[in-house]
C-alpha cells in the first residue's frame, strides 16, 4: 500500500477555500510573494459567503458615537462569556482596519450623504456597554457578503493567487511529529487524486450545517475542513454551539425573514392558537429568537403542530393586506408559493426552527494558528472563518460578527504564516513515505464496495436524527438515545456504496466523501452536547432549566469552559475560556439578559 | 467529455451553489424538468445555471425579465417549479 503514489505539487502555502476567509488569507499571502494555491469545490464567487445579506459590523462611528471596546462587551455577552476575551479585543479593535481596507479592495459600501460607510442598527448592537442600541453594521445593499466576495477575488487575481476550482480537499497530510505539510485533494474534472505539498496549509472550508435536517445553509456546507481535521487527529472545539434561526420553512429550510413577524405575522399552532402569548405575553411573536425556536419547539414536542406528522408551525400573514405584503416584504410571497406550495396571502406558512450558524470548529488562536489543548500552535496548520473556532462567538453569535470574523481571522491567519516562514517555524518538510494510504484505502473501499448502504438515505438518516435529538431545545433522553443512533448512522457511513465508478465527474463519489465530513460533525455536536448538563447561549437543555442559583439555566462553576471532542474513542476533554482580554480588563461573568 | 459526464457536471453546478432557494430549484429542475427541453431551450439553462445567484435569483423571483426569448420559456418554467 505505503508503494502507492499520487502526483506532488509544491506551493508555499495551501489554502482550502475560497469565501472570505480564504479570499482575504490568500491575499495576504500572495501579495507577500508566496506561492499561494487556492482550492474550492466551486467558483470562488459561488462560495456561501454570497447568502450573507445583513452586514458587516465595525466601530467606525461614522452615524453616531461608537467605540471597539462596546463592540467587545457586546460580542462576550452574546457569546454568553464563552468566548476567548483576547481573540474578542482582537476581533473588535481591528475591526475598523479590516472595513477600510475592504473600501479600498472596491467593495461598494453604502454610504453617508458626506460619502463615509453607512451604518444601520442591528440586533444585539449597544453602546456604552449596552446602554442603547447603536448603528454598528456596514453593508452593500441586500448583497453585502456577494460584493465582498467579488472585491476580494479581484484582488487576487491581480495578486496572481493560483486558483483550483472544482477540487475537493479529501484529507490533511501530517507527519509523526505533527505538522501540517499540505492536503490530498480530488479534481472533479479528471478523478485525478493529487498532494498539495505545503509549507502551510490554511482551511477555510466554512460551516457544515448541513448536519441538520432543516438547515437555512446552501448543500455545500458540508463541514469538509472539519471531517479532515478530525481525521487527522485534531480535536473540535465547543461543536455543541449551533445557532437556529426560528423561521426556517418546514422541509426546504430557506430563511423566512424576522421581518414578516416585524410587520405582524402571528404563529400558530394545530388549534390555531396564537401561542406566542403564553410564552411571552408581552413581546409575543417578536420576543427573542431562543424564545420563539423554544415555544415553537414545545408546541410540537407537546403535539399540537400542524400537518399530517404535526411536525411544524404556521406562521400567518393571511390578515395583512396584501398591498402591505407585496410592499414591504418582497419575495416573502415567492419564497413561500415555490418552497412551501403555499400563497402566504390565502394560507399561512409552515415553519420549523432551523439551524443557521456553527459556533464551534478547528480550534484556533486569534493570530489564525490552530492549537492544539496546550494552545501551543499545530505548525504548518492555520484557519479562519466558520470552520475555525478562535473563539469568538462562545456559545451564541453576535449577527454580521461572522463576515468580520473571516476578514480579521482570513488576515491574521495570513500573516501568521509569513511570520512563522520567516522566523524559521515553518519549512517545506519530506513527505512521509505513507501519506497518501489513508485516502487511497478511503477511496478504494468506495470503489469496491458491494451490497452497502446509500449515500442518499444515510444522509436523511443522519440530518433526521440531529435535528430530532440534538435541535434547537435539547432533552436529557434524547440526547442519550442520539449518541447511539449517530453512532448506528456512522456504521452505514463506512460502507456506503456507489453505483457509478467511472474518474470523470463522478458526482456520487464526491457526495459519499462530503457524507464522511458530516458524519465527524454530527458525532462531534451530538456527543458534545450530550455532556454539557447546562443551558448556555445557543445549547437550550430541558433538564437545565433558569433557577435563581443557575439564571438561564446556565452553570458557571462546572462548566464555563471549551469542550474539546477527540475522534479517537469519541473522548472529550475540556479547556478554560480565555478571560483575560490583549490590552483592557475582563469583562467579568454576568447573567446574560438583553 | 460524454454526455454522462456533462450532466454530472451540469448537477454539481446547480446543487453546490450559494444559496440554498438555488440549490433546490435548479436541483429539482434538472431532476423534472430539464429532461424534457428541446435542444435551445436545454442551451439556455446551461447558460442559466452559469450565472451567478445574485443574478439569476432576480429573474426567477420575477423582478427581472430576461431580454432572450429563449432563456425567457426556461425562467418561466423554473418559475413553476415547486420544492416539496
Ligand atoms: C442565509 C445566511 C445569511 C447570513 N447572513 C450573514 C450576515 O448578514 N452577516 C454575517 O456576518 N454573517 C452572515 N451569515 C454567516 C456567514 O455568511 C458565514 O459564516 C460566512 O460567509 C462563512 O464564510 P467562510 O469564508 O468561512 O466560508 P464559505 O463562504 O462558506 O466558503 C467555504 C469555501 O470552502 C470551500 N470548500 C469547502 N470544502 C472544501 C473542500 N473539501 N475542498 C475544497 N474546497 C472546499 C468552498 O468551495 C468555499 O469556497 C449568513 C449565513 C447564512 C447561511
Amino acid at each position: 500500500m505505503s508503494k502507492l503514489t499520487i502526483p506532488v505539487r509544491k506551493f508555499d502555502a495551501v489554502i482550502v477555500g475560497a469565501g472570505g476567509s480564504g479570499l482575504r488569507a490568500a491575499i495576504q499571502l500572495s501579495e507577500a510573494g508566496l506561492k499561494t494555491a487556492v482550492l474550492s469545490k466551486v467558483f470562488p464567487t459561488r462560495s456561501h459567503t454570497v447568502a450573507a445579506q445583513g452586514g458587516v459590523s465595525a466601530s467606525l462611528g461614522n452615524s453616531e458615537e461608537d467605540h471597539w471596546h462596546w463592540h467587545m462587551y457586546d460580542t462576550v455577552k452574546g457569546s454568553d462569556w464563552l468566548g476567548d476575551q483576547d481573540a474578542i479585543e482582537y476581533m473588535c479593535r481591528m475591526a475598523p482596519e479590516v472595513v477600510v481596507e475592504l473600501e479600498h479592495f472596491g467593495m461598494p459600501f453604502d454610504r453617508t450623504d458626506e460619502g463615509k460607510i453607512y451604518q444601520r442598527p442591528f440586533g444585539g448592537h449597544m453602546s456604552n456597554f449596552g446602554e442603547k442600541p447603536v448603528r454598528r453594521a456596514c453593508a452593500a445593499a441586500d448583497r453585502t457578503g456577494h460584493a465582498m466576495l467579488h472585491a476580494l477575488y479581484q484582488r487576487n487575481v491581480r495578486a496572481n493567487t493560483q486558483f483550483f476550482v472544482e477540487w475537493m480537499a479529501l484529507d490533511l497530510i501530517r507527519d509523526d511529529s505533527g505538522q501540517v505539510l499540505g492536503v490530498i485533494a480530488l479534481e472533479m474534472e479528471t478523478g485525478d487524486v493529487v498532494a498539495f505539498h505545503a509549507k502551510a496549509t490554511v482551511f477555510a472550508t466554512g460551516g457544515a450545517g448541513r448536519i441538520f435536517y432543516s438547515s437555512t445553509n446552501a448543500f455545500i456546507n458540508t463541514g469538509d475542513g472539519l471531517g479532515m481535521a478530525a481525521r487527522a487527529g485534531i480535536a473540535l472545539e465547543d461543536m455543541e454551539f449551533w445557532q437556529f434561526h426560528p423561521t426556517g420553512v418546514a422541509g426546504a429550510g430557506v430563511l423566512i425573514t424576522e421581518g414578516v413577524r416585524g410587520e405582524g405575522g402571528i404563529l400558530r399552532n394545530s388549534a390555531n392558537e396564537r401561542f406566542m402569548e403564553r410564552y411571552a405575553p408581552n413581546a409575543k411573536d417578536l420576543a427573542s429568537r431562543d424564545v420563539v425556536s423554544r415555544a415553537m419547539v414545545t408546541e410540537i414536542n407537546e403535539g399540537r403542530g400542524c400537518g399530517p406528522n404535526k411536525d411544524f408551525v404556521l406562521l400567518d400573514i393571511t390578515h395583512l393586506d396584501p398591498a402591505t405584503i407585496m410592499k414591504r416584504l418582497p419575495g416573502i410571497r415567492e419564497i413561500s408559493i415555490q418552497f412551501a406550495g403555499i400563497d402566504p396571502i390565502k394560507a399561512p406558512i409552515p415553519v420549523v426552527p432551523t439551524c443557521h450558524y456553527q459556533m464551534g470548529g478547528v480550534p484556533t488562536n486569534y493570530k489564525g494558528q490552530v492549537v492544539s489543548q496546550d494552545a501551543t500552535p499545530i505548525p504548518g496548520f492555520y484557519a479562519a472563518g466558520e470552520v475555525a473556532c478562535a473563539s469568538v462567538h462562545g456559545a451564541n453569535r453576535l449577527g454580521t460578527n461572522s463576515l468580520l470574523d473571516l476578514l480579521v481571522f482570513g488576515k491574521s491567519s495570513g500573516d501568521s504564516v509569513i511570520d512563522d516562514l520567516r522566523s524559521g517555524a515553518i519549512g517545506l518538510k519530506e513527505l512521509p513515505a505513507d501519506y497518501a494510504e489513508r485516502t487511497l484505502s478511503r477511496l478504494n473501499r468506495l470503489n469496491t464496495q458491494t451490497g452497502g448502504a446509500s449515500v442518499n438515505e444515510t444522509r436523511l438518516e443522519l440530518q433526521r436524527t440531529m435535528q430530532k435529538h440534538c435541535g434547537v431545545f435539547r432533552f436529557k433522553d434524547m440526547l442519550v438515545e442520539g449518541v447511539a443512533k449517530i453512532l448506528d448512522v456512522e456504521k452505514a457511513v463506512l460502507r456506503t456504496e456507489i453505483k457509478d465508478k467511472s474518474q470523470v465527474w463522478n458526482t456520487a463519489r464526491v457526495e459519499a466523501l462530503e457524507l464522511d465530513n458530516l458524519i465527524e460533525v454530527a458525532k462531534a455536536t451530538m456527543i458534545s452536547a450530550e455532556a454539557r448538563k447546562e443551558s448556555r447561549g445557543a445549547h437550550v437543555r430541558d433538564d437545565a432549566p433558569d433557577t435563581a442559583a443557575n439564571p438561564n439555566g446556565r452553570d458557571d462553576v462546572n462548566w464555563h469552559k471549551h469542550t474539546l471532542w477527540h475522534r479517537e474513542s469519541n473522548r472529550l476533554d475540556y479547556k478554560p475560556v480565555i478571560m483575560k482580554p490583549l490590552s483592557v480588563e475582563s469583562i467579568a461573568l454576568k447573567t446574560r439578559s438583553y | 467529455m460524454g454526455d454522462r459526464e456533462k450532466l454530472n457536471r451540469l448537477r454539481w453546478r446547480c446543487t453546490r451553489r450559494a444559496m440554498l432557494e438555488m440549490d433546490l430549484l435548479l436541483g429539482e429542475f434538472l431532476d423534472r424538468i430539464f429532461p424534457t427541453l428541446n435542444p435551445e431551450q436545454a442551451d439556455a439553462f446551461v447558460n442559466l445555471a452559469d450565472m451567478e445567484d445574485l443574478e439569476l435569483w432576480p429573474l426567477v423571483n420575477g423582478s427581472r425579465e430576461c431580454s432572450d426569448p429563449v432563456q425567457a420559456e426556461v425562467v418561466a418554467l423554473l418559475r413553476d417549479v415547486r420544492v416539496k
